[in-house]
């Protein structure tokens, strides 16, 4: 365990090195910059408005003018599957960038001060915890309505305790080490030691944790569109073309459901196989 | 001489890692006889716990073995998995190096004690008592107790105890002893080894006895094989190697010992250790030899006989000094 | 060990009083008439209205209101549902024994199938581990919704084997219908659950008391169960806890796939209306069962790992 701390490092550069080095770690890269490419430029790449209905379409299953058929309103399925990886990737996204701000800030404070303030945030930490994210999504939408605003709210929240016990963990190792030890007696504040030498050193843990964290929420997420909470038609969205193309399968039709789940499947081992791949690169690297 | 208990003969093992297949032991003979005490010595990767293991038939994942390995004429190497059990249950045991590590922490004293007499199809009943017995012998209070108490309630020496009585379990007739007092205290070091020795005696099993200390060794074995890099240099009686070490490494390792009757400062062994596969052609231990020749580095010396030590030196006659 | 029950059962008396008072709470932050909710929508006369703010204390200070839902709670008065008319605990207990055979059934899939595709990926390393961590990653992956879908549809519509939707009655129907159902609710956790009992077995695959237990004759299966699984109770166990208890909101969204009328569907129904006492009903109960799992899981810890067992007599 003498790992050499990291100064400076670009953020991309180890996902950069990491794509070299694992053929399945760039099919999954591979596979999710085209997924963004698509969401962001849907108006291009789409034959049809995701909202136009074609009723002499409706569950047409696969042809050349649907390629993955359309559902009971005569939507095209394969426009409506690239505008919902919109709402798709931009709910975890935020969901994503709030929970790692507030779980670091959580756990580096908690393991930097230590004492009073550490039991009181881990306290608060563990409570989150005894609450199913789920659940605490269900009960924001109870009060807030549905929308995309509670469920990113309370995923935000039950998520943040897991990348705070996390950096809170690495935190403490990390600040337990000699360069730390000799920051410190130098006199410089807590603030930029921890700014400019504790976290460039736990970031990489840390950004594991969140890549796996957004499979996570998007699976919650798109749990919360197909039982109605989320965001509400006609936008599409996966969760909730899940959940309008179900009374199809009983028809047969299979395609308007089943698109959007491979969808998510898809997209959410994507995004487990790069984070494991980081935490396993930051394990060996802990291991030298 | 009759038939030894354990006979090692040309025993050479490969590690197949990757493409290249790595040697870990070459050419390795050794034998050990009913109630004699036999040391093995050298330094960490040496490959005496491998040679060690090799005689339960353990040996690492994915190796393969050359040679043979009798106990008491039956081959090791090739027997059944069902013999192999057999033979590990009810003639050849081992007491490993740290008993902490070694003794399942979630169990029993009493389970572990009795394992290996259960998987023998002795009834709980009897192997409890004997177990009992077993602890007694081994010098621990309350044994009754003991059996139903776990292994962290214990000292590492007194998990030691433990560890030898539950290898005794099974009427061993060989005893391997794989650095047993490594992981111990200086202080309980002495107790176990006394029980092992005492116990040895007792029970007239052969000993292999593992070691980097040459000391220990010479202190409680018959007979002392030296091992550097895979290969074993050199072996004489425990007095004769004292007095008249042979291969300039046993020199080194002897010189290297501190000692209190001398003013002389210990002389480390220049160098650092190698492993087999690390060697290069000829005599391992040329490049930290202070009398290497050019010609140690053409060919393997052969072990030779020399006033009753087998040595493998090409110089080893000349070298004679002290 | 009688001590730390107690501190214990303080301990989760606690977290539901804060979480009771959180839940009541941000419900009572909604913004909007409470009782334009309790009314559904309807119009009603001020008289009516008014029974309806007296009936649910809405004219008391918000702690007021609190203290008296708690107390009604505690002799387990859950108060009247808004939606229909009736008390929540009947509501709730009425559709408690479907939600609970659907968890129970899932809960023994996810047990057998994590430890078995586990304990198979561990001892035979290769191509079946392989195949088993392929699987086990696109199973954490699939949500229940999306499993459902592709059950229903493969098993339902083209195979006709099981019924889509539907409850069924006595035990037989029941596991006939609930099969789709604790097979979707399943998958995630199976995977989950495989992927930490591989983990685990694997790192006590590679300890030494097992290379000790192999050389002293002891057979390669007693040496699997009495030190490999044996020693890898700890982080399965904590896992099937927390998996467990999860399952009792995880339901909700296989209740609502599978038109199941359970204690899930109930409250997903419930916050569609803003039912609110329905929802602070269920939202306790789930995190009840969300902390008595995680008791269990700590009382359980010592029996697993001698070493976590107090010595008697001890301090702290």
């Amino acid at each position: 365990m003498t790992a050499v701390p990291v100064h400076r490092r670009g953020l991309l550069a180890p996902l950069a090195r990491i794509a070299r080095s694992d053929k399945l770690v760039t099919a999954a890269l591979a596979l999710l910059a085209l997924l963004i490419a698509a969401a962001a430029l849907a108006p291009l790449i789409t034959q049809h408005d995701p909202d136009a209905v074609d009723l002499s379409a409706t569950l047409s299953g696969s042809t050349p003018e649907h390629l993955l058929g359309a559902d009971q309103s005569g939507r095209d399925v394969l426009s409506r599957l690239i505008y919902g990886a919109r709402t798709g990737l931009l709910g975890p996204l935020m969901v994503v960038i709030v929970s790692t701000a507030l779980g670091t800030l959580l756990g580096v404070a908690a393991a930097w001060y230590g004492g009073v303030v550490d039991s009181v945030l881990s306290r608060a930490m563990e409570l989150v915890f005894s609450f199913p994210a789920l659940l605490l999504a269900i009960i924001l939408v109870a009060v807030l309505g549905t929308g995309l605003t509670a469920p990113v709210i309370a995923m935000s929240v039950a998520y943040a305790p897991y990348v705070g016990r996390l950096a809170r963990g690495v935190a403490l190792q990390e600040k337990a080490r000699p360069y730390i030890q000799a920051y410190r007696v130098q006199g410089w504040s807590g603030w930029v030691i921890c700014v400019k030498h504790l976290l460039p050193n736990i970031a990489p843990l840390i950004l594991a944790q969140s890549a796996i964290n957004f499979g996570y929420a998007l699976m919650d997420l798109a749990a919360l569109s197909f039982l109605g909470f989320g965001v509400q038609p006609p936008t599409a969205d996966w969760g909730a073309m899940i959940n309008e193309g179900s009374p199809s399968l009983l028809q047969g039709a299979v395609l308007p459901a089943l698109a959007p789940g491979v969808a998510i499947v898809v997209t959410v081992v994507a995004f487990s196989v790069v984070g494991e791949s980081i935490a396993d690169r930051v394990a060996r690297r802990e291991q030298r | 001489m009759t038939a030894p208990l354990l006979d090692v003969e040309n025993l050479t093992v490969r590690l197949a890692q990757g493409r290249a297949a790595r040697p870990v032991l070459h050419g390795v003979s050794l034998h050990v006889a009913q109630g004699e005490a036999v040391g093995l010595v050298g330094e960490s990767g040496s490959g005496k716990s491998v040679t060690c293991r090799a005689a339960l038939g353990l040996l690492p994942e994915g190796a393969a073995a050359t040679g043979a390995l009798r106990l008491d004429g039956d081959d090791v190497l090739t027997m059944s998995p069902a013999r192999l059990r057999e033979l590990r249950r009810q003639d050849v045991s081992m007491v490993f190096q740290d008993p902490r590590a070694s003794i399942n922490p979630l169990r029993r004293i009493g389970d572990f004690v009795t394992e290996g007499m259960r998987a023998g199809g002795v009834p709980r009943k009897d192997a409890l008592r004997r177990a009992a017995e077993l602890l007694e012998s081994v010098g621990i209070r309350e044994p009754r107790a003991a059996l139903r108490r776990y292994p962290h309630e214990f000292s590492g020496g007194m998990l030691q105890r433990v560890m030898i009585a539950g290898a005794l379990a099974g009427e061993p007739r060989l005893l391997l002893a794989d650095e047993p007092t490594t992981a111990l205290d200086v202080t309980t070091q002495a107790e176990v080894i006394s029980i092992l020795t005492r116990l040895q005696a007792e029970r007239g099993m052969g000993m292999l006895f593992v070691t980097h200390d040459l000391e220990l060794a010479a202190a409680i074995c018959d007979r002392i094989y030296v091992m550097y890099a895979g290969r074993i240099v050199e072996s004489q009686t425990a007095e004769g190697l004292f007095g008249r070490p042979r291969h300039p490494y046993t020199t080194g390792l002897l010189a290297a010992t501190p000692r209190l009757e001398s003013d002389r400062a210990p002389r480390g062994v220049p160098g650092r250790p190698l492993s087999l596969a690390e060697a290069p052609d000829g005599c391992a231990f040329a490049a930290r030899c202070a009398h290497a020749l050019p010609r140690c580095g053409e060919g393997e010396p052969a072990p030779r006989d020399i006033e009753g030590a087998q040595v493998a030196c090409l110089r080893a006659e000349e070298l004679i000094h002290d | 060990m009688a001590g730390l029950l107690l501190r214990r059962a303080g301990g989760i008396a606690v977290t539901l009083l804060v979480t009771s008072f959180l839940v009541f709470g941000s419900v009572h932050l909604a913004p909007g008439d409470p009782a334009s909710f309790l009314l559904g929508g309807r119009s009603a006369s001020p008289a009516a209205v008014a029974a309806i703010k007296e009936q649910y204390h809405l004219n008391d200070p918000f702690l007021v209101q609190y203290a008296k839902w708690i107390g009604g709670v505690v002799t387990g008065d859950f108060g009247k549902s808004a939606q229909f008319r009736q008390d929540v605990a009947g509501l709730v207990m009425a559709r408690l024994p479907t939600t609970l055979w659907l968890i129970g059934y899932a809960a023994l899939l996810i047990v057998i199938g994590g430890l078995a595709f586990g304990a198979v990926a561990a001892l035979r390393r290769g191509v079946v581990d392989r195949l088993v961590l392929v699987g086990t990653g696109i199973a954490t992956a699939t949500p229940s919704f999306v499993a459902a879908i592709g059950l229903i549809s493969l098993f339902s519509v083209q195979l006709g084997w099981f019924p889509a939707f539907g409850n069924g009655s006595g035990l037989g129907d029941r596991v006939h219908h609930l099969t789709l159902p604790a097979a979707a609710l399943a998958l995630t956790f199976v995977g989950l659950l495989a992927r930490v009992t591989r983990t685990a077995m694997l790192e006590e695959l590679g300890r030494e008391h097992v290379e000790v237990a192999r050389s002293r004759g002891v057979p390669g299966s007693d040496v699997v169960r009495r030190h490999v699984l044996r020693n890898a109770l700890g982080p399965i166990s904590t896992v099937t806890g927390t998996v467990v208890a999860g399952l009792l909101v995880a339901t909700s969204i296989v209740e609502t796939a599978f038109g199941l009328s359970g204690v899930g569907q109930l409250l997903v129904s419930s916050v569609t209306v803003k039912d609110f006492p329905v929802v602070q009903a269920v939202s306790l109960l789930v995190v009840l069962a969300f902390v008595t799992a995680n008791l269990v899981v700590d009382l359980l810890h010592p029996l697993i790992d001698p070493r976590l067992t107090r010595p008697k007599g001890g301090t702290a």
